[in-house]
C-alpha cells in the first residue's frame, strides 16, 4: 500500500516537470473572450474566390470576421505581419481514425478503433477519442486543421465525429459527435497474404461459401435498418400519444434512426467497383445517403457515381496499382479522372493517425497526375466540408466561417512549406510537437 | 559457357570500335545529348541551361552548348529538370522469399538467389526515378543474409542488374522484429507454434556476439592454414568450408559491408560498440528510427544510417521517431540517407526529401544527397553513381517539375545511359496494351483441346 502511493506521487511530480507545452494533442485554450487577430500583408488562398496577392484576414469569436485587400485592422487587434507568408483555410482529412489508435502493433491498449461484433451503430468514435494523441500536434502542424474520425471494422462499424484538432477534452474537440455512421459492408474478395512472408495461407473458403456468408450479413444489416424504422415511428407514435405503451428503450436501434430517415450518412468502405455499385445500391434500397470512402477503382465508374450523386473520399492515391498490367499512375490519376467525371470527391489520407499528415502530398501527388492544383486544394479543404454538409462553416476563408487556417512560407500542398501559424476555431495554437520536443531535446547533443 | 559468352563480348566491342573508326557518324549512334536541362549535379550544385551528353553509357560532358555527335538521339528537356536516378538503399523489392526464418543467424543465405527480374514493382520504381537499389532480407534474424545492390535494369536478367564492382553485404538486425514480439498470431504451417532464441535484446546481443566470437575462431583456422600454405607446408587438410561464418569473417576483414535494421537508440549503441570490440564497422544502421539520440556516438564509429522519412508510432520502437532525424544525423557528419522499405514509397522518395527542408531544414541539395550520392556512399558505389559527375553512369531521371515539388513526375529514367522508363511512350502504349488485353479477355478459356472444338474427349472405353 505504502509502496503504491510512494509511486503514485512520484508519478504526480513527474507529470508536473513536464513543461506545459502543447506536444501532445491536447491544448488548452485560455480562458477569456478571444482576441481579436488580424493577419496582415498576406498572399490569401481563400479557396471561394481568386486568391488575394496582399491581403488582411480579420478573426474574432472563433470566427473569420473579413477577407480582402482593404480590410481594415481593428482596433486593439492583434497584427501579424505575414508579408511573403500564404494564408489557406485549414485541412480536412475526411478519412482518417486519428484518436482512436495510438500505436497499432504490439500495444493494444492504445487501440480503441474497433469493437467486438459484426453490428455496434452506436459505439461512438467521440467517446474514443484521445484529445491527448501525439498524432493530434503532429498532423496539425501541417495544417490539418479538423477532421473525420471513424470507427472501422465490423458490419456497422459505428459513429464518425467530426472534431477540431485541438483541445483538452473530446467535447472541447468536438464539432459533431456523430456525422455520420459507418458501414463496412462485407466485401466480395478474399483477404491477402500476411505479414513478413511468414503467414500460412488463409484457409481457402469456396466463392459459393463466400458468398453464403455475405448474403447472410446483409440480411442481418437489413433487418436491423427496418427494425430501427419501426423503432424510430414507435417511438414518435409514443411522444405524440403518451397512452400508448412505452416502446423499450433500445441503444442500438435509437443510433440507427437519423440513419435510416436519410438524415445522418453513411460511410460506407468499398474500393472494387462490384463493391461500390453494391454499397450503392444497397444504400438506395434502403434510403441511406451513402458517402463511399476508399474509392480506389471509383475513376471507373463517374458516369455511375455522378448519375446516383455519390461522393467519394478516395484513400488510395498513393497504393500501388493492384493489377500488374495496370498503368503505374493509375492511382495517382484517379482523382484527376473523378475530377473530369464530374464526381464529389475529398482526398484523404485513410490512415489511423500517425501518417495522416502525409494529406496535403498525397493531394499534391494527384495535381502531379491529371486534376488541377486548385482542384487539389479544394480536395482537401471545401470539398469534403460539402461533402458533409458544413461547407457554410469549413473549407474556405469567408466572413462568419469558423477560423481554422494556416499560415504558411509556401505552397500548402508542397512538402517542403512550413506552417508559420496554426488557428483552431479563432485560436492560435502553438506549433511543437511530441516532435519538434524531441528536435529541440537532441539535435544538440554533443 | 563462361567463355563463349566472353568470346562473344570482346568481339561485340571489337567490331563496335572498329565500326566507330570506319564511320565517324557512328560515334554517336547511342550516345544521348539531353538539352538544356536545369541540371541538380547535387554534388556541384545546380547549372541552369546546361547540355548533359551521355557516351557508352558514361556522362561523358557537362556543360552550355554541347554540340551533338552525329548521330546521337538529342532531347529537348527546355523547362525540365534532371537529377541522379535516385538509389533507395532498403528495399525487398523483386524478393520472392524475405525471410529465411528458421534461426536466428542465416548468413549463408543469399537475396541475389530468389530475385524475380520481371517484378513489375521494378517498372514502378523507375517511373519514380529510381535506378538503383539495395534489396536486402527481412528483419527476422539478428543476423539474416547477403544482401544485393541491384540496378533497375527492367527486362533484364538478375546476373544483368547485379551493380557491378558493388561490395557484398550482410543484414542484421535488432529489436521487435528479430525478437518477434508482434508475430504472435504467425503459424508456419505444420509447424507448432514456438518461441525462436532470442525473445529479447539481451539475447540478441549474445547471439550477434556468439557469432562473431565463432567467425573470429572460424579466421584464426583459415589465417593459421593460409599461413603454412604459404610457409610451404604439404600435405595440410583444408578447414571445413563454413557457409555461416565465411560472410562473418568478411565482415571482420572490411570485405562486407553490415546493413543493421535498428530503431532503438540502446540498441543500436549496442551493436555499435559490439563491433567496435570485435574490430568491424557497421556500414548503415537501417532505419534508425533513434539515430539522432545518439549521433555522436553513430558519427564516432562511421556508420552511415538509413531511415524512413516521416513514418512513426506503428510500432512501440517507432514511437520516438521524429521526422528531424536525418537532418540532426546529418549536421553530426554521419551519412545519412532516406529509404523505403516498400515498393510504394520507393516511387516517391522525391517527396520524401522535400520533407527534410521541411523538417530540419536541409538544403535541397542536402535534402536530393540523401536519396542519391549518401545512397551511393552507404552502397560503396559513390564513385560510379549518384551524382551528375562526367565520367559516372549515366543514371538520370529526367523530370517535369523540380522533384522536391509534389507536382513534379518523372518523364524518362536512364540506366548506364539506356532509357528504361519513358513516359510518353508509356502513355502511347495504353491503348495497345487495352487492346491486347481485350483480346486475351476474348480468348477461349483454357480447357482440354478436345472440348475447345466442342467435341466430347473420347474416353477410354472398359474392355470388356
Amino acid at each position: 500500500m505504502m509502496r503504491i502511493r510512494i509511486v503514485a506521487v512520484t508519478a504526480l511530480v513527474a507529470l508536473a516537470a513536464l513543461p506545459a507545452r502543447a506536444q501532445l494533442g491536447s491544448f488548452n485554450p485560455p480562458p477569456g473572450p478571444q482576441k481579436t487577430v488580424a493577419i496582415t500583408n498576406a498572399h490569401i488562398v481563400p479557396v471561394s474566390g481568386p486568391e488575394i496577392a496582399n491581403g488582411t484576414i480579420v478573426i474574432s469569436g472563433g470566427k473569420i470576421q473579413a477577407v480582402g485587400s482593404s480590410v481594415a485592422v481593428p482596433s486593439g487587434a492583434e497584427v501579424i505581419d505575414a508579408r511573403g507568408l500564404y494564408v489557406y483555410p485549414g485541412m480536412m482529412d475526411a478519412g482518417t481514425s486519428i484518436g482512436l489508435s495510438e500505436i497499432g502493433q504490439g500495444a493494444n491498449a492504445t487501440v480503441d478503433i474497433s469493437e467486438v461484433g459484426s453490428f455496434n451503430p452506436n459505439a461512438m468514435a467521440y467517446y474514443g477519442l484521445n484529445p491527448h494523441s501525439a498524432h493530434i500536434g503532429v498532423t496539425r502542424v501541417v495544417g490539418i486543421t479538423h477532421v473525420i474520425t471513424r470507427p472501422t471494422g465490423g458490419i456497422l462499424s459505428g459513429q464518425a465525429a467530426l472534431v477540431n484538432l485541438a483541445g483538452s477534452t473530446a467535447p472541447q474537440m468536438a464539432v459533431n459527435r456523430a456525422i455520420a455512421t459507418v458501414i463496412e459492408l462485407p466485401r466480395s474478395g478474399f483477404g491477402g497474404r500476411g505479414f513478413g512472408g511468414f503467414a500460412a495461407a488463409q484457409g481457402p473458403s469456396s466463392t459459393q461459401d463466400v458468398n453464403r456468408t455475405r448474403q447472410r450479413q446483409l440480411d442481418s444489416l437489413r433487418t436491423m435498418l427496418r427494425d430501427a424504422e419501426a423503432y424510430g415511428k414507435a417511438m414518435d407514435a409514443y411522444a405524440k400519444d403518451k397512452t400508448l405503451p412505452r416502446p423499450k428503450h433500445d441503444v442500438v436501434l435509437a443510433s440507427l434512426v437519423p440513419v435510416v430517415r436519410g438524415q445522418m450518412p453513411v460511410i460506407m468502405v468499398a474500393d472494387r467497383v462490384n463493391d461500390i455499385k453494391e454499397a450503392v445500391g444497397f444504400a438506395e434500397e434502403n434510403k441511406l445517403r451513402p458517402i463511399i470512402v476508399g474509392g480506389r477503382d471509383a475513376w471507373q465508374i463517374t458516369s455511375f457515381l455522378k448519375d446516383h450523386d455519390v461522393p467519394v473520399l478516395i484513400t488510395s492515391v498513393m497504393d500501388l496499382p493492384t493489377l500488374e498490367d495496370d498503368p503505374y499512375d493509375v492511382n495517382y490519376g484517379a482523382p484527376g479522372k473523378l475530377a473530369q467525371g464530374g464526381v464529389r470527391f475529398a482526398i484523404t489520407s485513410g490512415d489511423a493517425g500517425a501518417d495522416a499528415r502525409n494529406l496535403p502530398y498525397t493531394a499534391g501527388m494527384a495535381a502531379a497526375f491529371g486534376l488541377s492544383r486548385e482542384d487539389a486544394l479544394k480536395s482537401v479543404t471545401l470539398w469534403p466540408a460539402q461533402i458533409f454538409g458544413i461547407a457554410d462553416r469549413f473549407g474556405t476563408l469567408e466572413p462568419g466561417k469558423v477560423a481554422n487556417l494556416v499560415v504558411t512560407d509556401g505552397d500548402l500542398l508542397e512538402a517542403k512549406t512550413s506552417t508559420k501559424y496554426l488557428f483552431i476555431d479563432g485560436r492560435m495554437v502553438p506549433l511543437d510537437t511530441k516532435h519538434t520536443d524531441l528536435n529541440d531535446k537532441f539535435k544538440d547533443r554533443p | 559457357m563462361k567463355r563463349t559468352l566472353l568470346l562473344a563480348a570482346s568481339l561485340t566491342l571489337a567490331a563496335g570500335s572498329l565500326s566507330a573508326q570506319a564511320n565517324p557518324a557512328a560515334a554517336g549512334a547511342g550516345a544521348t545529348l539531353i538539352r538544356n536541362a536545369t541540371v541538380l549535379t547535387v554534388t556541384k550544385g545546380t547549372l541552369k541551361n546546361t547540355d548533359v551528353l551521355i557516351q557508352n553509357g558514361k556522362i561523358a560532358q557537362v556543360g552550355p552548348n554541347i554540340t551533338a555527335p552525329a548521330g546521337a538521339t538529342v532531347i529537348d528537356a527546355t523547362g525540365k529538370y534532371l537529377m541522379p536516378g535516385i538509389i533507395d538503399p532498403h528495399t525487398h523489392t523483386m524478393s520472392d522469399a524475405i525471410n529465411e526464418g528458421s534461426l536466428s543467424v542465416t548468413s549463408m543465405v543469399r537475396i541475389q538467389d530468389v530475385l524475380n527480374p520481371t517484378a513489375v514493382n521494378i517498372y514502378r520504381a523507375l517511373a519514380g526515378g529510381v535506378t538503383s537499389i539495395n534489396i536486402l532480407h527481412g528483419s527476422a534474424n539478428t543476423i539474416g543474409g547477403q544482401n544485393a545492390t541491384v540496378k533497375l535494369k527492367w527486362g533484364e536478367s538478375v546476373d544483368q542488374m547485379m551493380f557491378p564492382g558493388a561490395p557484398p553485404g550482410i543484414k542484421f538486425a535488432l529489436g521487435e522484429n528479430v525478437t518477434r514480439k508482434n508475430m504472435n498470431q504467425i503459424v508456419i504451417p505444420g509447424q507448432p507454434m514456438t518461441r525462436r532464441y532470442p525473445v529479447s535484446r539481451m539475447g540478441q546481443e549474445e547471439v550477434v556476439r556468439d557469432a562473431f566470437v565463432r567467425a573470429r575462431d572460424y579466421k584464426a583456422t583459415l589465417d593459421d592454414y593460409k599461413a603454412r600454405v604459404a610457409k610451404g607446408e604439404k600435405n595440410l587438410v583444408p578447414p571445413r568450408r563454413d557457409l555461416e561464418l565465411e560472410p562473418l569473417v568478411e565482415v571482420l576483414e572490411g570485405k562486407r559491408l553490415v546493413h543493421a535494421h535498428s530503431y532503438r537508440s540502446d540498441e543500436m549503441l549496442m551493436l555499435l560498440n559490439l563491433a567496435d570490440e570485435f574490430g568491424f564497422r557497421i556500414q548503415t544502421l537501417q532505419h534508425g528510427l533513434e539515430g539522432y539520440k545518439i549521433a555522436s556516438e553513430i558519427a564516432k564509429h562511421g556508420a552511415g544510417l538509413s531511415s524512413f522519412a516521416d513514418s512513426w508510432s506503428y510500432k512501440i520502437e517507432a514511437y520516438d521517431a521524429i521526422p528531424y532525424n536525418v537532418a540532426i544525423l546529418l549536421r553530426h557528419g554521419v551519412v545519412a540517407t532516406l529509404n523505403s522499405d516498400s515498393d510504394e514509397r520507393m516511387r516517391r522518395l522525391n517527396i520524401d526529401a522535400a520533407k527534410l527542408v521541411r523538417y530540419g531544414g536541409l538544403t535541397e541539395d542536402e535534402a536530393l544527397a540523401t536519396i542519391t550520392i549518401n545512397g551511393a556512399k552507404q552502397l560503396g558505389v559513390a564513385d560510379k553513381v549518384g551524382s551528375i559527375e562526367v565520367g559516372k553512369d549515366a543514371d538520370l531521371g529526367l523530370w517535369n517539375n523540380h522533384p522536391l515539388s509534389v507536382y513534379a513526375a518523372v518523364d524518362k529514367t536512364f540506366v548506364d545511359g539506356k532509357v528504361y522508363f519513358d513516359r510518353q511512350q508509356d502513355l502511347a502504349m495504353r491503348d495497345q496494351k487495352a487492346k491486347e488485353r481485350a483480346e486475351l479477355e476474348k480468348a477461349e478459356a483454357n480447357q482440354a483441346p478436345a472440348a475447345r472444338r466442342g467435341v466430347q474427349p473420347v474416353l477410354p472405353q472398359e474392355e470388356r
